[in-house]
């Protein structure tokens, strides 16, 4: 309980910083730092979203990024509609990912352990292979997106800072409702059910219903992630829900340290951050991320927040 | 239409016997080390990559598949003391985050090294004809020797586990990995055997088939989903389960993508039934592990969840 005002305080801070953000880039007059900047609140967006049933329910989807691309295709397919607004790609994104996660999900949490990450890594492949195979879409090359989605009627996100702040008031909202989630009743049953299944169940709680909701609910936050990502780059294709994509989201999970919401988002930022700037280096920077990730894991086993709070 | 459907049998057989050889490593490693290892596809990548060095520095793909077996071998060991050993009583997740770095650094490594345009290995000129089958259809000799390769390297393995000492503690870890170290089996020496093992069958798999695929930094991946698959479908832990998985697996990818268009053409007019085979084939093994899993959430040969 000593923890929870100093995460608000790290979470007033971190906030803060970001809501600073554009700001800054304008007073430096770089114009990409917004585009990273962008790109890592969506990321944060999910991260949190994994975080809420990695963290709190101790279930280990490595399928995650099939949302994100659930998020990014549904910009696709109801632009081409005709139906361009973000409160509607955000609702679409949202019934998406809520019946693949029902489905899925059913099917995973009969299983746990080891199991339960090849199955979530499974489906995720053959969510895929269905868009690779979509060619009214681009298949494997994906589509280029003409606008960004409207917002009320008007284009406003084509700026990219509106489109930033926009991301940033998802995140914000999507953080704050997370912790509102892990404090809930809900909350604290989910948490039962992975420290104790067998527990739960004997005073009265169905372990499964409150995984497969908290893993539905993780799903449908991380299609969003997917919208916003797909309206940074105005470009959608398969390769959102690559399995390494799912990978990565576990990663600035793990980074951040698991369990405590805001170090997702910081886990996100790190790891993004350290790509961008690995990017710069060399281009192998894979082989740099991957060999700090074994040793993080390693070494260190809190994530990099855990390796510095214990240096403090 | 039966000379396509033998035709294509063989080849999801082949395929089938491949991901045999690929999951039989991970399945080992799963079931007695209770240890998740992403970086097996990797191992299967690096493995034909070598037999194409070792075959051009040899002039023969026979020398060069030999040679690829003691150098993954060996690859097995090294990451074993170097990285797994440690992991073993971590979590899932440091295993899975870990083994996903090695991912990372083994495959932009096969890139510095052997650049990232795919390769090909020249077939050995004794095996690169083809034999009649049924009427006019002929099948390469080749292809046939990877599925014979194959069924003796089950047998193989069968025999081992079944009948060797060896085998007996293998089975004796997976099914009480604390009572066999107790009882005096040094348990760390033969999680390094099953593990290098393990490396040089996903080896030899990556150097059996350099010469029929293109050899890329890619191609690991996929095959080790599929590998996962196969697992999940078996059971783990059990090497006939992976057994019957993989050739399950094998031959519902192969056909279900050559058949599965003209089964729907029967109830759907020719174009709609050629875009839903597109879409849905390369599916089928996902959907049909759903179903297993909905009716046996351990698998088809596995005793635990």
């Amino acid at each position: 309980m000593r923890l929870i005002p100093t995460r608000a305080w790290a979470a007033t801070l971190l906030f803060a910083a970001f809501a600073a953000l554009p700001l800054i880039a304008a007073a430096l007059d770089d114009a990409y730092l917004v585009v990273i900047a962008t790109r890592i609140l969506a990321y944060a967006i999910a991260a949190l979203a994994l975080d809420l049933i990695l963290g709190y329910g101790g279930m280990v989807s490595f399928g995650h990024a099939a949302y994100l691309g659930i998020g990014a295709y549904s910009v696709a397919i109801l632009s081409r509609a005709g139906i361009t607004d973000l409160s509607l790609h955000i609702l679409g994104a949202i019934a998406g990912a809520a019946i693949f996660a029902v489905i899925t999900g059913a099917i995973s949490l009969r299983t746990k352990g080891i199991y339960f990450i090849m199955i979530t890594l499974a489906f995720a492949q053959m969510a895929y292979f269905f868009f690779v195979s979509l060619s009214a879409y681009g298949g494997d090359d994906g589509v280029t997106l003409s606008t960004r989605s409207t917002l009320f009627g008007q284009p406003v996100l084509e700026d990219d800072t509106a489109l930033y702040y926009t991301a940033f008031a998802i995140l914000l909202g999507l953080y704050l409702t997370a912790v509102a989630v892990t404090r809930s009743r809900f909350g604290r049953v989910l948490t039962g059910a992975r420290e104790n299944p067998v527990r739960m169940q004997a005073i009265g709680f169905s372990p499964f219903r409150y995984q497969l909701t908290a893993f539905v609910i993780s799903g449908c936050m991380t299609s969003i992630a997917g919208v916003m990502l797909a309206n940074q780059a105005s470009f959608v294709s398969p390769a959102y829900m690559d399995w390494h994509r799912s990978g990565e989201l576990v990663v600035m999970v793990v980074f951040g340290g698991i369990g405590n919401l805001l170090g997702a988002v910081a886990g996100a930022t790190i790891a993004l951050l350290l790509e961008e700037w690995l990017a710069v280096l060399t281009e192998h920077w894979p082989l740099l991320f991957g060999l700090i990730l074994v040793l993080v894991v390693l070494y260190s086993r809190d994530g990099l927040t855990g390796f510095f709070r214990r240096r403090l | 239409m039966t000379n396509l459907f033998l035709l294509q049998l063989l080849n999801g057989m082949q395929f089938g016997i491949l991901l045999f050889l690929i999951a039989a490593g991970l399945t080992l490693v799963f079931g007695i080390m209770d240890f998740v290892n992403l970086a097996h596809g990797v191992i299967y990548m690096v493995g034909a990559y070598l037999a194409v060095t070792f075959s051009q520095m040899t002039g023969s793909y026979g020398l060069g598949l030999l040679l690829t077996l003691p150098a993954t071998l060996v690859i097995g060991l090294v990451l074993e003391l170097l990285v797994f050993r440690k992991l073993y009583d971590r979590p899932h997740l440091d295993q899975v985050l870990a083994t996903f770095g090695l991912v990372m650094i083994i495959t932009e490594g096969v890139e510095i090294i052997w650049g990232a345009a795919p390769l090909s290995v020249q077939m050995p000129d004794l095996l690169s004809g083809s034999v009649p089958l049924i009427g006019p259809l002929r099948y390469p000799v080749f292809r046939l020797v990877v599925i014979a390769a194959g069924l003796a390297t089950a047998v193989a393995l069968w025999l081992i586990i079944t009948r060797t000492r060896i085998g007996m503690r293998l089975r004796a870890g997976a099914t009480n990995r604390a009572m066999v170290s107790a009882l005096g089996v040094d348990i760390k020496k033969l999680f390094t055997i099953i593990f290098a093992f393990g490396a040089m069958l996903a080896g030899f798999a990556g150097a059996m088939v350099a010469p029929i695929l293109t050899v890329d930094p890619g191609m690991g991946e996929s095959v080790l989903i599929l590998a996962f698959v196969v697992i999940v479908i078996g059971g783990i832990g059990s090497v006939k389960g992976a057994f019957a998985g993989a050739l399950l697996v094998g031959l519902v990818d192969t056909l279900g993508r050559s058949f599965g268009p003209i089964i729907l053409r029967s109830f759907l007019d020719p174009s709609a039934a050629g875009q839903a085979g597109r879409v849905l084939a390369p599916m089928l093994v996902y959907i049909l592990m759903a179903v297993i899993l909905a009716a046996r959430p351990a698998g088809l040969f596995g005793a635990r969840t």
